[in-house]
């Protein structure tokens, strides 16, 4: 009887400080599947993010760099002009990338940097405590919104895959799920081609994971996923929003 | 049989891998691990299929499916 499971050997062995249930230890091991399978741990570049994932460099052992909030793709495109061979990716949060980091990632994909960018979107600030973020949902209770999210207040949720997709240099844009095996392993393709785009020089990739936050939602991750699948789904719709990718390699 | 393993120091008892679980062969362990969470357990012998759900949905990567 043989092992068919095994920790990616592009994660350190250091156990994970996240909460239980947290879709970010998801997507940190997918994410080094993807740079175990595509051979790339040696030059692959990890930009870590402020939020809860701001010791992602402790625990991909690949070089990394930590930016200030929201500034992941401004780094990653220093890293990746400076160092063209570099595969440099961004790991980012709702908290950070829709909010105080919207501008550096407009124009990282109007600028159409060969970089690629993971998004975790739960609809939430985490580490700081459960505020209310960009992308929280009309009626989500927040820390910063007791009464739930009003929209008359606090306006709409922002859809950040679908603004992307609007920008002509955006290659490759697309919202995946971390709560069920089947939409696990569909991230992982789509991580898997973001990665694959950058080696391929084809420009700007993005990939949207929607994940849960039962700590800050002040819930169970068993009720986390409900809570995702009903109410962050219909708000935010998985699908492939823009991919220009196959088009460019026709051309190249 | 194909069969799990936990590792009991890194599960932190969150119950993903409980609903993951096809066959439900997955329960929670009656007694704290060292770490001070109810971990997970194979329930049954001879009910593992060895799908490797467990693991796609496992945050700590702490399940080892054999098969």
């Amino acid at each position: 009887m043989n092992a068919i499971t095994k920790r990616p050997s592009a994660l350190t062995e250091a156990q994970f400080h996240y909460c239980p249930g947290c879709g970010h230890s998801v997507v940190h091991r997918l994410t080094a599947e993807v740079i175990d399978e595509l051979n790339i741990k040696d030059r692959a570049v990890v930009v870590a993010p402020v939020g809860c994932a701001v010791f992602a460099d402790k625990y991909f052992d690949v070089d990394s760099i930590q930016g200030p909030h929201g500034r992941g793709p401004a780094i990653a495109t220093g890293i990746k002009r400076a160092k063209p061979d570099s595969i440099v990716f961004s790991y980012q949060g709702d908290g950070d990338l829709a909010s105080i980091g919207m501008a550096e990632i407009v124009h990282a994909a109007a600028r159409g940097e060969n970089i690629t960018v993971i998004f975790i979107n739960n609809t939430i600030y985490g580490m700081t405590g459960g505020q209310m973020a960009p992308t929280t949902l009309v009626g989500q209770v927040a820390t910063t919104a007791p009464k739930g999210r009003n929209e008359k207040l606090q306006g709409n949720p922002i859809n950040v895959s679908e603004m992307l997709a609007q920008l002509k240099s955006a290659k490759y844009i697309e919202r995946v799920s971390s709560d069920s095996a089947p939409n696990i392993i569909k991230a992982k393709k789509a991580i898997k081609k973001a990665f694959q785009n950058q080696i391929d020089g084809l420009g700007f990739s993005f990939v949207e994971v929607l994940s849960i936050c039962p700590t800050n939602w002040g819930t169970t991750p068993l009720k986390g996923l409900d809570f995702l699948r009903e109410k962050m789904m219909a708000q935010y719709p998985l699908g492939v929003f823009k991919d220009v990718t196959a088009a460019n390699k026709e051309g190249k | 049989m194909p069969k799990i393993e936990v590792n009991e120091a890194r599960c932190k008892g969150c119950q993903l891998c409980t609903k993951a679980c096809p066959k439900q062969c997955i329960e929670m362990s009656d007694t704290f691990s060292t770490t001070g969470y109810y971990p997970a357990r194979l329930a049954k012998q001879d009910c593992c299929i060895g799908c490797g759900m467990c693991f796609q949905v496992c945050p700590d990567i702490a399940i080892t499916v054999f098969r």
